[in-house]
């Protein structure tokens, strides 16, 4: 990854616009050919460093619902309830933490009533409590990461 | 806004991601039967209703370098939570800032913020100058390193209706899968 794919990844993250050829700009800003640029970005996508180049919803606007969950979960269990947790279309993404609660996950749903029937499910499959923690406030972050 | 079967196929057409091509809508267009223009406008629509936040890039943090994610929780007073979460926000550092609820006993935090670092003591060092920069140090806070990394996309919230897609269809593939 060089300098310019990261300006690349910084230049994606704010955006693109929604037009007919919505890389142009972005392509002359760098000062590489829309065509790089494209081969850049499936590089970017092919080395797992983006994984897509797509929309960003907003949930609640989506009609949906997002919350994060923790459970605990036994260290000699750890590998299968992760199995059992991932298997759920729902689940968004999945980390490992160094906590008493030590599996944090996303859940996102198509209809706010779905999530808690997700999590039920996950309760049953797992037989661990999931502590379900939904966004009650979101304090603005600009974009900021710098690669 | 309320979406129509129409804004459903697109939503799930281009959920999981546009083809990276000069003309991405136009391809997506052909795809559902619609013209270009239409697809645009439409989804230009669902940017300002607010329901597409934006169209852009999903980063893997650990791609980049940023191994050490911390999520940093907060146990704050209620009528504090308005001013702290803000001043933390604003932190250049803090990617995400979220009020959640506490789940008393086993849970007491109720403001989580998310802190990307190259190296753990980075980001531990980079805390501690928060704290004491905001005097935060009677606020009982507490890290949550990551360790494994099992699953990381972005949000699906259509289901998808054609599988068959070629757009989009592998990824529609993998996605049943988990």
């Amino acid at each position: 990854m060089d300098s310019i794919d990261a300006a690349i990844v910084n230049h994606l993250q704010e955006g693109l616009p929604v037009c007919a050829r919505p890389f142009d700009a972005v392509a002359v800003t760098l000062g590489i050919s829309v065509d790089e640029l494209l081969s850049r970005l499936q590089c970017l996508l092919d080395d797992k460093v983006l994984t897509r180049f797509g929309p960003m919803f907003n949930a609640e606007s989506m009609g949906g619902a997002l919350s994060l969950c923790a459970m605990q979960v036994p260290a000699d269990r750890y590998d299968e309830v992760a199995g059992q947790v991932n298997a759920f279309p729902e689940v968004a993404h999945n980390y490992e933490r160094e906590h008493l609660l030590n599996m944090w996950f996303v859940i996102a749903t198509e209809r706010p009533q779905q999530a808690g029937i997700v999590i039920s499910q996950i309760e049953q499959a797992t037989g661990c409590r999931v502590y379900d923690m939904p966004k009650q406030q979101e304090f603005y972050i600009g974009l900021k990461l710098a690669v | 806004m309320v979406l129509n079967e129409q804004d459903r196929e697109l939503i799930a057409a281009i959920q999981g991601g546009l083809p990276l091509v000069a003309k991405p809508y136009s391809a997506i267009a052909a795809q559902l039967g619609l013209t270009e223009k239409e697809v645009t406008a439409r989804l230009q629509q669902l940017q300002a209703a607010g329901l597409i936040k934006r169209m852009g890039v999903v980063v893997r943090h650990r791609a980049l370098g940023y191994r050490a994610n911390a999520m940093v929780v907060w146990d704050i007073p209620d009528a504090e939570v308005e001013r702290i979460g803000t001043l933390l926000a604003d932190e250049t550092c803090v990617t995400l800032c979220y009020q959640r609820p506490r789940r008393l006993p086993e849970w007491r935090y109720n403001l989580f913020c998310m802190i990307h670092g190259r190296e753990r003591d980075s980001v531990l060092l980079r805390l501690e100058q928060i704290v004491a920069f905001h005097g935060l140090e009677k606020i009982p806070h507490t890290v949550l390193f990551s360790g494994r990394s099992f699953k990381q996309r972005g949000a699906h919230y259509i289901e998808s209706i054609s599988s068959s897609g070629q757009l989009c269809g592998s990824r529609n593939r993998k996605r049943s899968h988990g």
